[in-house]
């Protein structure tokens, strides 16, 4: 094979490199405090299966109090103490468990588990680079996050439970103590947790930005990336440049918790005592809260949408459609991203003419993500589709995608937000959305990328089950809850038996709490499979999805350095597939125009005058060859 | 070797009778139990938690059991020189059985929860909201309804072939244009609606002729006040709230004297109706989704929201048929452990009906406070200073 073809530029590197590793690591070295990107990818990985699953598990508790609401499950109380008196989870406990569920899954699952994950095992893979530009930072990074994790979850052993005031925590009732239990120690380690988060999602960000601009292999320029890759690069730079944002405010709740300073609080009675605090605002924090907030939310959509457009293009058996309208779109949403934060605040009392303002910038960023909506579909059209399980979950990603995305346009119209914000339509909306899109955009990168991380593949048929039983149970779960939204049932509620007008929505809420448990156990299925396939799958081969990618490329075990000759260099996009012509139906990143003369077409050489003028020459001597016959 | 399976399924199969009887039994010993021990302090049921796990298991072991089954016949098949179970065309079946059942599942949810939603309006804005909602809703499931056909068309349609090559089809700049630009329109005519209507619900001037009402929440209850003979309230201060002046109203000013301490909001139909929202722990939400209402109500940052009923109580009910329908106000932004019920009754009547109502609300100065305030009589000017310093001691 000629497709690594040898070129001396990285040589040198390689061999210093080779001869300080591959032997001899010690188990902690290799498995704890490695410094390989793919084992972190993998210790990323496997922390966010672990954390999901812990978040699952709480939404489990809080589905079964709403689905019943008043009966008792003396289980309850033997698993969960005193949070869960007389067999029924108590209302400071339940807004607990929404609170951490949210936060595990924003955060520690979709934001760390599907970045960290598939931006350490593909960047480098993908844009031919030995490693991370700083390994030992990618380090830090994941012991950054373990460790957020754990101080995260210890807040459930505290006195008085965990963090209760919502995802997002607004002041004041985050920021005194007295106002709920969860306000208490429970918020003071979700505050030290999240800085930790921070921290470690900053020293990830900077890494993949400096990995992907400095790092890339010979040919591997910026147009030739694969779009997981530009997507992880954006998301990259949209964390670097949000996240921050989230610390201060994070900080400046800290001080008023704590030192007594005034940030976010002002003219407070609690419980018939007046407070000293004045001339802050709790509208602030919002505003540095969301303009974290909505980046974030594009954080985690990002990277599933990368990694569904190239399992969907390897898939079909086709180029992606509109390659440079999938990269300018993910660009506009990542600028527009910054602008729309206003867009959860229209009710808060903020002056009503900036509301009008967010709603234009809002409308605006529904225009990059319906341009990649049906270009994903027009990249199925006329393909040959095989349905791998990751395929599959990258369409469901894309059902969901629109599903969710159609509602946004409702609540993105400050005038229907008066009476939509707050309620189920806006938990339908972002579940969709952002929930079932961005953990099916990650599963399919797990199902898709498994025979890479570790030799084997897994089960497919097991697969097949997981993806239709997880899919229909997602809708059945959310979809009900759009009503609930228009009829004016908020969020957050510990029960609805209070009010006469909700009443009538039990029955769909025992209904939706059974399709989550079946969604829950489902996964199971999903555990069994990767646990089990990681010893005992079937070995992988080097290219298992003919595709055209550099990762496929290194061998299927793993070395440090990840190509154990040179790095190959690339000549050619990686969308090269079933182009007319060639011999196969896919023409890896690694051939060179120059061994594929048959298939190539004008369109290749745009910016390349001579390879377009040899291309001419071989067509006319093609055309005189015939004309001979 | 697939024959060895076979009769190892058997087993499977036999074991799963066995669990199944098990099964059975324990259901039974565990709504006996159930029955004895409803009395006592709760008492975990184990063997129906068992029973539960072991029905997980056995369906698991089914999933397996077919798994293997499948495998068996896959290898039959092989074995036979045939091509094994085409995955991907049972993957492409099963798509379209699920656009089918999804489309007809989505069209009855529309029909049968659609149904359960809020009634028409009650406000003069709320209907310019709903109007805009049915266009965007039109609009939406348009385009939800047309590419999910697509997407799970597709699939079907150009399922896998070993004889057949995909089209390529790299990008094609035209189309792209198209369904840049033609979103683009369609999500700015909503915008420029939008834009307007917004404007127009939120607009803070021309306060004139309005009927103003205090609405203060705290944990976990929300306060009425309404304006006296003068249609002034009386100006409050965070400062000055105590057991018998909860909402802290500053006496110092003539206006507060003859304000209103209201339990239901009375509201009377086709007036404009200025609600003064403020919090005075944490953030609370003001929400009444009859009337498309809804504003945070905040510490520190007084807001309000102007609206006009049009629908009285009475002729809510009979359109709806029920006779015990009431609107409500309740708090839609988390607010600790009682968020969940904090809520007042709200009743739209004729002006008549308002104004007789409103003559037999009780002062807001009750006895209590004006001990509290050591007020001899009404007008006392000079005990301002004095409250104001006693409540800060409190
Ligand atoms: C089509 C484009 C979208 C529009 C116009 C849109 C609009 C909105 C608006 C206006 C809200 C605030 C609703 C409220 O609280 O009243 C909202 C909430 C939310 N959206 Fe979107 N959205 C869009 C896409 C997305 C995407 C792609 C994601 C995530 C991947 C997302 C995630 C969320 C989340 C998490 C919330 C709820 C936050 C919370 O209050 O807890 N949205 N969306
Ligand atoms: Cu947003
Ligand atoms: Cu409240």
């Amino acid at each position: 094979m000629s497709t690594l073809a040898v070129h001396d530029h990285a040589g040198t590197h390689h061999d210093e490199h080779g001869h300080e590793h591959h032997h001899d690591q010690s188990f902690l070295s290799k498995y704890v405090f490695s410094m390989d990107h793919k084992m972190i990818a993998k210790q990323f990985l496997i922390t966010g299966i672990t954390m999901a699953v812990i978040a699952m598990i709480l939404s489990i508790l809080f589905r079964i109090q709403l689905a019943y609401p008043d009966k008792t499950f003396p289980l309850l109380t033997t698993l969960l103490g005193r949070f869960a008196p007389n067999g029924r989870i108590s209302p400071d406990f339940y807004l607990a468990l929404v609170t951490i569920h949210g936060t595990i899954m924003v955060f520690f699952v979709l934001t760390a588990g599907l970045s960290g994950t598939f931006a350490n095992l593909l960047i480098p893979l993908q844009v031919g680079a030995r490693d991370m530009a700083s390994p030992f930072m990618n380090m830090l990074s994941y012991w950054f996050f373990f460790l957020a994790s754990v101080i995260m979850l210890s807040s459930f052993f505290v006195q008085k439970g965990p963090a209760s005031g919502g995802w997002t925590i607004y002041p004041p009732l985050s920021a005194l103590p007295k106002a709920m239990p969860g306000s208490g120690e429970g918020m003071t380690l979700w505050l030290i947790s999240m800085v930790l988060f921070v921290a470690s999602s900053l020293m990830g960000g900077i890494n993949y930005v400096s990995t992907v601009l400095n790092m890339r292999t010979k040919g591997m320029d910026l147009w030739k990336m694969p779009l997981t890759i530009w997507a992880l690069f954006l998301t990259a730079i949209l964390g670097i440049l949000a996240f921050p944002v989230l610390v201060a405010g994070v900080v400046l709740l800290i001080f008023d918790r704590s030192v007594g300073t005034s940030f976010y609080l002002s003219d407070i009675v609690l419980n018939g005592v007046q407070q000293p605090f004045e001339g802050g605002s709790p509208i602030l924090f919002q505003h540095l809260f969301w303009f974290l907030g909505h980046p974030e939310v594009y954080i985690v959509i990002m990277p599933a949408m990368g990694i569904s457009s190239e399992i969907m293009s390897v898939n079909s058996r086709k180029p992606i459609f509109g390659y440079h309208a999938m990269v300018y779109s993910l660009i506009g949403i990542t600028v527009l991203s910054f602008i729309v934060w206003g867009h959860h605040m229209f009710v808060t009392g903020m002056n009503p003419f900036l509301g009008g303002v967010f709603m234009i910038t809002t409308l605006i960023i529904a225009v990059p993500s319906a341009v990649k909506t049906f270009n994903w579909l027009a990249t199925l059209w006329r393909g040959n589709i095989r349905f791998t399980p990751a395929m599959l979950f990258a369409i469901g990603m894309v059902s969901f995608f629109i599903s969710g995305g159609l509602t946004g346009i409702f609540l993105g119209n400050a005038a229907l937000d008066i009476n939509l914000h707050d309620t189920y339509f806006v938990v339908a909306h972002f579940h969709l959305v952002m929930g079932s899109a961005a953990i099916f955009g990650m599963l399919a990168g797990v199902y898709h990328w498994f025979p890479k991380m570790f030799g084997r593949m897994m089960d497919e048929k097991l697969g097949y089950l997981h993806f239709w039983l997880t899919f229909i149970c997602a809708y059945l779960v959310f979809f009900p809850m759009h009503f609930m939204g228009l009829d004016g049932v908020p969020r957050r509620y510990y029960a609805f038996t209070e009010f006469a007008s909700m009443q009538k929505w039990l029955t769909i809420n025992t209904f939706v709490t059974w399709a989550a448990i079946i969604a829950a156990l489902t996964q199971f299925g999903f555990l069994y499979n990767f646990f089990v396939s990681i010893f005992k799958g079937r070995k992988a081969t080097q290219n298992p999805w003919e595709s055209n990618t550099l990762e496929w490329t290194t061998p299927v075990e793993h070395l440090h350095g990840n190509w154990p000759g040179e790095i190959p260099t690339v000549y050619r996009w990686p969308y090269d597939y079933s182009k007319p012509g060639a011999e196969e139906d896919y023409i890896p990143q690694t051939v060179p125009y120059s061994q594929t003369m048959s298939s190539n077409q004008p369109h290749d050489f745009e910016d390349n005058p001579a390879g377009l003028e040899e291309l001419n020459k071989f067509t006319s001597t093609l055309k005189a060859n015939e004309q001979v016959k | 070797m697939g024959f060895r399976k076979l009769i190892n399924s058997k087993k499977l199969l036999s074991f799963f009778a066995a669990f199944m009887l098990l099964g059975t039994n324990l259901l039974m010993a565990q709504t006996a139990a159930a029955g004895a021990a409803q009395e006592e302090a709760p008492k975990v049921d184990w063997t129906g938690v068992a029973y539960y796990v072991l029905i997980f298991f056995l369906i698991c072991l089914g999933i397996a059991i077919v798994g293997k089954i499948l495998k068996v016949y896959d290898l039959t098949l092989k074995m036979q020189g045939k091509k094994g179970i085409k995955w991907n065309t049972v993957m492409a079946v099963i798509c379209i059985v699920f656009l089918v059942a999804g489309l007809y599942g989505a069209f009855w949810s529309f029909t049968e929860q659609g149904s359960m939603t809020l009634p028409e309006a009650a406000s003069a804005h709320g209907v310019k909201i709903d109007e805009m909602f049915t266009v965007t809703t039109v609009l939406t499931m348009i385009v939800f309804f047309v590419t999910q056909i697509l997407l799970f068309g597709f699939l079907f349609q150009y399922r896998h072939s070993d004889k057949r090559r995909a089209h390529f089809l790299p990008h094609n700049n035209t189309i792209e244009k198209v369904w840049t630009i033609a979103p683009a329109i369609v999500l700015t005519i909503l915008v420029v609606f939008g834009f307007f209507t917004w404007q127009k619900i939120m607009n803070s001037e021309n306060l004139k002729g309005d009927i103003n009402i205090d609405v203060t929440g705290h944990q976990f209850a929300w306060e009425l006040r309404y304006p006296g003979k003068d249609g002034v309230l009386g100006p409050k201060d965070f400062r000055l709230v105590t057991g018998a002046n909860l909402l802290g109203v500053n006496f110092k000013k003539k206006s507060s004297f003859d304000d209103l301490r209201v339990d239901t909001m009375y509201l009377p139909v086709n007036k404009s109706i200025r609600l003064n929202i403020l919090a005075q722990d944490v953030i609370h939400s003001v929400y009444m989704p009859h009337f498309r209402v809804q504003l945070n109500a905040v510490p520190g940052l007084p807001t309000f929201f102007k609206f006009t009923p049009t629908i009285t109580t009475a002729e809510m009910r009979t359109k709806l048929d029920d006779p015990k329908f009431e609107y409500t106000l309740y708090c839609n932004k988390i607010c600790g452990g009682s968020h969940y019920n904090m809520q007042k009754v709200v009743r739209v009547v004729t002006e008549a009906e308002y104004q007789s109502w409103l003559s037999r609300q009780k002062p807001y100065l009750n006895d209590a406070l004006r001990k509290e305030l050591h007020f001899a009589s009404a007008d006392n000017a000079q005990s301002g200073a004095s409250t104001n310093r006693l409540a800060l001691n409190n």
